[in-house]
């Protein structure tokens, strides 16, 4: 009975395939929170999307009592923050104040300069030149993740150590969106060789109870590849303007 | 390296990002070095600070760089707890804190930008968008005193710093900020009777003299 009240209080505004939807499932399997998942149409809003974020009219929006918030990574501290204590034992974000900077640091260049290099390799239609750059950038932006893996995990299988942190959950959101754009493209973006932290990494992540049922398929998402990029354009799009 | 001790905060002095840290730190009374940047031909400190994106503000704390300033403003109110909290405590308020700031980093600076630097039609455009954006914040600050409540935080700091670049705006695109958002204009007046804001703001002719100046120099970031 009170499971169930409870999955009345915490639904989940989105699609399955969004990266930024992705993050706040994560979140909350990690919390333990029951939440009822409420899948948008692909290319029409909802009413109750629009009405929770009409600042943006985009997923994800977690509402939580009736209340929407907006924004994964905001969402992702709010669950944070909520499900805390005694209630969950796993805290999302790490304690010290200088190792959240850096994993909201991370978090923030990801979305900011890395996703962006993604969507140019999903899009197509750019020049050849303008694909290969990304794909080095992008190549560049995992090299820059090992580092930070290596130096912030002191030796754990996560960012966050060892369990799911907020850097896990901000970057490993894109991962099979980045092995779909691999194949879609033809571009080798992520070599085992030279991120060997992020290929052990990324094994412990896929396969983490947390994600496994809520990252969404590389082949699904390759089969679908056409309509998920429009959609990824004009996600962008829109958060260009 | 031998870490240096204490506060150091590497910034530029116009700039509404930095000011965002230092009226932080003046409202929690953090002793700290302040450490004016040449933008158009940067430190080995800066860049070896800041590598990621060779921007301040960066504050540096017993030698460890923290950069992006909300990022910066979060760290020193979750250092600094004893003192003057920014954040509310409530998680939605938090995220409803947040959530706004973040609006203010993705719009305000580069709608504000297209003022000056665009003319014609394209101006009058970024001149709607910009009061469409103020008028959201507008509605979000209603009534209260601060977006903080009673009390001066997180949203109101973030946000507050770009009110001294309304003159520039002001005159580039011929509109007024008292007409179109009179309360934000009240409320930003509140927020300048706190020393911390007070202190830390550029006066609105200066910023319009570096706004020439940037015109003049036409596509330099900073």
């Amino acid at each position: 009975m009170a499971a169930s009240r409870e999955a009345e209080e915490v639904k989940v505004l989105g699609l399955t395939v969004s990266p930024f939807v992705v993050r706040v499932r994560i979140a909350l399997n990690l919390k333990g929170v029951q939440y009822e998942f409420l899948e948008e149409q692909f290319g029409s809003k909802s009413e109750l999307l629009i009405k929770s974020n009409p600042v943006y009219k985009k997923m994800p929006v977690l509402i939580h009592q009736g209340r929407p918030i907006c924004e994964s990574m905001i969402i992702v501290e709010y669950v944070d923050q909520v499900w805390a204590g005694d209630y969950a034992s796993h805290s999302i974000l790490p304690s010290l104040p200088y190792d959240r900077a850096v994993a909201r640091f991370w978090a923030h260049y990801i979305d900011d300069k890395w996703f962006p290099k993604l969507v140019v390799i999903l899009k197509g239609g750019d020049t050849e030149e303008a694909h290969a750059e990304a794909a080095e950038e992008l190549k560049a932006g995992l090299k820059l993740m090992e580092e930070v893996l290596e130096k912030h995990s002191k030796g754990k299988p996560f960012f966050g150590g060892d369990a799911i942190g907020h850097l896990d959950i901000a970057f490993g959101s894109y991962w099979t969106w980045i092995l779909a754009a691999e194949k879609i493209s033809g571009f080798k973006l992520f070599q085992q060789k030279q991120t060997p932290l992020l290929f052990a990494w990324s094994q412990d992540f896929c396969l983490d109870v947390a994600v496994k049922d809520v990252l969404p398929d590389v082949d699904m998402l390759v089969e679908h590849a056409k309509k998920f990029s429009a959609w990824m354009i004009q996600n962008a799009a829109a958060e260009n303007n | 390296m031998a870490r240096e001790k204490g506060v150091v905060l590497l910034d530029f002095w116009v700039s509404p990002f930095g000011q965002r840290v230092r009226i932080a730190l003046a409202e929690k009374g953090v002793d700290y070095e302040y450490k004016e940047q040449d933008l158009f031909n940067k430190s080995e400190h800066l860049l070896k600070s800041n590598p990621v994106y060779k921007k301040i503000p960066v504050l540096l704390h017993d030698g460890k760089p923290i950069c992006e300033s909300l990022i910066i403003v979060q760290y020193i109110d979750e250092v600094w707890s004893d003192k003057a909290p920014l954040l509310p405590d409530e998680p939605l308020a938090r995220a409803n804190a947040r959530f706004w700031a973040d609006f203010i980093d993705k719009k305000v600076y580069e709608c504000g930008t297209r003022l000056w630097k665009l003319k014609g039609e394209e101006q009058e455009a970024a001149k709607k968008e910009f009061v469409e954006i103020f008028k959201l914040l507008q509605g979000e600050l209603g009534d209260r005193k601060f977006f903080g409540g009673e009390t001066f935080g997180f949203l109101d700091l973030a946000l507050v710093p770009f009110v001294a670049w309304f003159y520039a705006y002001e005159t580039f695109a011929k509109f007024s900020m008292d007409e179109e958002c009179p309360k934000i204009v009240a409320w930003a007046k509140r927020c300048m009777e706190r020393e911390s804001v007070s202190k830390t703001l550029s006066d609105p002719n200066k910023v319009y003299e570096f706004v020439l100046f940037l015109k003049e120099k036409f596509g330099v970031e900073y």
